[in-house]
């Protein structure tokens, strides 16, 4: 009893501090200097259609990069402490019941449209809202659709890490061609710039988005296999 | 008071339906309903940054925090729970 009086206690005073932050709030009429320059820039600079994508990708890639990282680590955290020897994997399997006939018949259906969509997501990035680490979410959730209807849905640990190890380096590379054909890290205008708001467009951005969708979608289907299946 | 436009309003609407899930999903015995309750507070949010005109960050928060996480929770429940989920 006390204890829940403390724990309303603490969430009351959480509230009263946060409280000015939402009282204080104005809309705003006007762009910020930084944002300003992004927004009247960015366009001719990067030649990104979307300005976040311009942000994530360029402007800030290296937080882009920590990011990429902070998956990485989460992924290589659940696998080294879900994985489990051969013997038991097959106690875990006997248990597993199978999927209703609705749930398979939709995911045969749905999960090549996902993926299709995923990938339209991450390779549009500079196009539209969106991107890589969407686009490898939607990817992930295809193949968690499968693992669902599916007992007998196996997924090869070893083309995740092959697929994942292969899009880190790439996406390195890419990212380190900056330094040497442009102005710094992520630059991505070592390749043409090309016709605003086109599919080739904004340099480098494309290949670099599509390797951080690919690698995001196949550490989330590792993270996924070793909750399952591990 | 007065001068609210649609979208104000309609922020406001889905704020209150969060605030009851979150509160459900607090206070719910019950661990799996629990985690979808506060996988609909994501759902919800959202639908606010979509209100917002941030289209970006209510695909991640639609697929990751509500969709992913979701998931994930169950799973991790079903691992560390000594009986096992029921199938519902």
């Amino acid at each position: 009893m006390i204890k829940n009086a403390f724990i309303f206690i603490t969430l009351i005073l959480m509230s009263l501090l946060l409280l000015p932050l939402a009282t204080d709030i104005k809309p705003m009429d006007s762009f910020n200097s930084l944002a300003e320059r992004y927004m009247k820039e960015g366009p001719k600079e990067v030649g990104s259609a979307n300005p976040v994508t311009s942000v994530v990708v360029t402007y800030r890639g290296f937080d882009t990069l920590g990011e990429v990282t902070v998956l990485f680590t989460a992924f290589m955290g659940v696998g080294l402490l879900l994985r489990r020897k051969e013997d038991e994997e097959m106690i875990v399997e006997a248990e597993k019941r199978e999927g209703s006939e609705i749930l398979q018949t939709a995911s045969n259906f749905i999960t090549p449209l996902l993926f299709i969509f995923g990938i339209y997501v991450f390779v549009h990035g500079h196009l539209s809202a969106g991107g890589g680490f969407q686009g490898g979410v939607i990817i992930a959730s295809a193949i968690l659709l499968g693992v669902l209807s599916r007992t007998s849905y196996k997924i090869n640990d070893n083309l995740v890490l092959f697929v994942d190890s292969f899009a880190g380096l790439m996406l390195v590379i890419l990212a380190t061609l900056g330094v040497i054909l442009a102005g710094g890290f992520m630059d991505n205008r070592y390749i043409g710039l090309g016709e605003y708001g086109k599919l080739f467009s904004a340099g480098a951005i494309p290949f670099i988005y599509s390797f951080i969708g690919i690698k995001v979608g196949s550490m989330l289907t590792g993270i996924l296999k070793n909750m399952s299946q591990g | 008071m007065g001068g609210f436009d649609t979208v104000e309003i309609l922020i406001g609407f889905i704020g209150i339906i969060m605030v009851i899930f979150a509160f459900v999903a607090v206070t719910l015995k019950n661990v799996t309903g629990a985690v979808i309750t506060s996988g609909a507070v994501g759902l919800m949010a959202s639908l606010v940054f979509l209100l917002l005109d941030s289209p970006d960050v209510a695909m991640t928060e639609a697929t990751i925090g509500s969709g992913l996480t979701t998931v994930i929770f169950l799973y991790a429940i079903k691992k560390t729970s000594k009986e096992k989920l029921k199938d519902d």
